[in-house]
């Protein structure tokens, strides 16, 4: 399914120090095709900025990460991965349609068109809405189809599940599953213990 | 080509974006007009004063428009977290910042230069020097816009950079102030003008070329903090 999917993921030695506090020092990890990381940890723990650090946003104080034996940032990782933060990076003052349309743009297309991502999320009928008209839980739904228009391989997700609804976090397990089973891989961080049967989920705890 | 295609995709979605924010995006022109207007009122009547200032009078209001208009540009990317998609894109950071220069002049640059004839009969300025004054617009906004995306970057992830910002930016201005409101006065006197001209083509030609990158780098570290 997905044309690259022979790349791993690789943090060496990986250390962030935040105003004169060591989040962590010394992380090492390695994601295969078809497998999930999932890091786990107290608020201020350095989740976050360790999703920053693999998003190539901010630099390690030491280590490297690298798609593909080469460190990041380069043009191959970018056009394999795909990142849905805390800001949902959707304009509110356009449409469904436009916002799916300029992630589009900006990437290379992927498996889904547009109107069969929306059905998946269950957003279809809300093409020409304007997403302040939209509830929190389906701004996160939009965000999450934006990941399935795209070509990526690799899928960053900080705190995927906040704001869905029971049947959204099903959606979004089944989803995850599915982009497995493709040989995609995925790095997250959740507070929420995540159902995924029959993927290899590695954790890393952060204190 | 795919990265045209992003390209004119970030200008079409910025276009659409003002278009949906009319009043927040017709600030710059308003205040163009308005205080362009006051200066014949402060100044009273003394038509001679008032067309001999008169380039000046126009350069610096679209100079402080432009400067008015310069946060608006990565600020709402910036927070609701549009800067961060634009970044990861496989695509130069460089070319879709242009993309975004781009679609801030044609709101804020092209709107100035439509109003400017009305207003430089106005004030009186010959007619001899008016095609000067649009082609000094013409070729100033666009530096203006440009110089001013380095600064914007620089200071959009500080919560009040509205100072810093035009100590940053308005030095960077004071060559374009100078050389095209000299032109259009030597233009009025019917003086030769092409090397006032020659050095806005040569100052907007370097900042199309150099301004994108520093503008990127800028965005990158902004998004760090």
């Amino acid at each position: 399914m997905h044309p690259k999917s022979c790349h791993k993921l690789e943090g060496q030695n990986l250390s962030c120090t935040r105003d004169d506090r060591e989040l962590f020092a010394g992380l090492g990890f390695a994601v295969h095709p078809g497998q999930v990381l999932l890091l786990e940890g107290n608020n201020g723990s350095g989740k976050t900025s360790l999703l920053r650090i693999i998003c190539g946003f901010r630099e390690p104080d030491t280590g490297t990460v690298s798609w593909g034996e080469e460190a990041i940032p380069h043009y191959q990782y970018y056009s394999d991965m795909a990142y849905v933060g805390h800001l949902d990076g959707i304009k509110k003052e356009l449409t469904v349609l436009e916002n799916l349309k300029l992630s589009q743009a900006l990437s290379q297309s992927g498996r889904l068109t547009i109107q069969q991502a929306l059905d998946k999320v269950r957003l279809s009928g809300y093409e020409d809405t304007l997403i302040q008209a939209l509830s929190a839980g389906q701004k996160r739904r939009l965000s999450l189809a934006r990941l399935l228009i795209t070509h990526n391989v690799l899928w960053i997700l900080d705190e995927p599940f906040t704001s869905l609804d029971k049947q959204g976090i099903t959606l979004m397990e089944s989803l995850m599953a599915e982009h497995c089973a493709n040989g995609g891989m995925i790095v997250m961080t959740s507070h929420h213990d995540i159902d995924l049967n029959g993927v290899d989920v590695q954790r890393i705890r952060l204190s | 080509m795919a990265l045209f295609d992003a390209f004119t995709a970030i200008v079409r979605r910025d276009l659409v974006l003002a278009l949906r924010r009319r009043s927040e995006c017709a600030n710059p022109v308003l205040f163009f007009i308005l205080v362009i207007t006051l200066f014949p009122l402060g100044i009273g009547a003394q038509p001679k004063l008032l067309q001999a200032i008169a380039p000046g009078i126009i350069w610096v209001s679209a100079l402080l428009a432009t400067m008015l208009s310069l946060d608006s540009l990565f600020r709402s990317d910036f927070d609701d977290g549009s800067l961060e998609q634009i970044l990861l894109s496989p695509y130069p950071t460089s070319i879709l910042v242009l993309g975004k220069i781009t679609a801030h002049w044609l709101t804020t640059g092209l709107p100035l230069l439509i109003v400017a004839p009305l207003l430089a009969v106005f004030l009186g300025l010959p007619n001899q020097s008016l095609s000067i004054l649009l082609l000094t617009l013409a070729l100033g906004t666009p530096i203006l816009s440009l110089i001013g995306a380095v600064g914007v970057a620089l200071t959009v992830g500080l919560r009040r950079g509205g100072m810093i910002l035009s100590l940053l930016v308005l030095p960077l201005y004071v060559p374009v102030l100078i050389f095209a409101s000299n032109a259009v006065e030597m233009a009025g006197s019917g003086l030769p003008v092409a090397a006032q001209i020659n050095i806005l083509v040569s100052m907007l030609l370097m900042a199309l070329v150099l301004a994108p990158w520093p503008t990127a780098a800028a965005l990158k570290m902004s998004i760090n903090s």
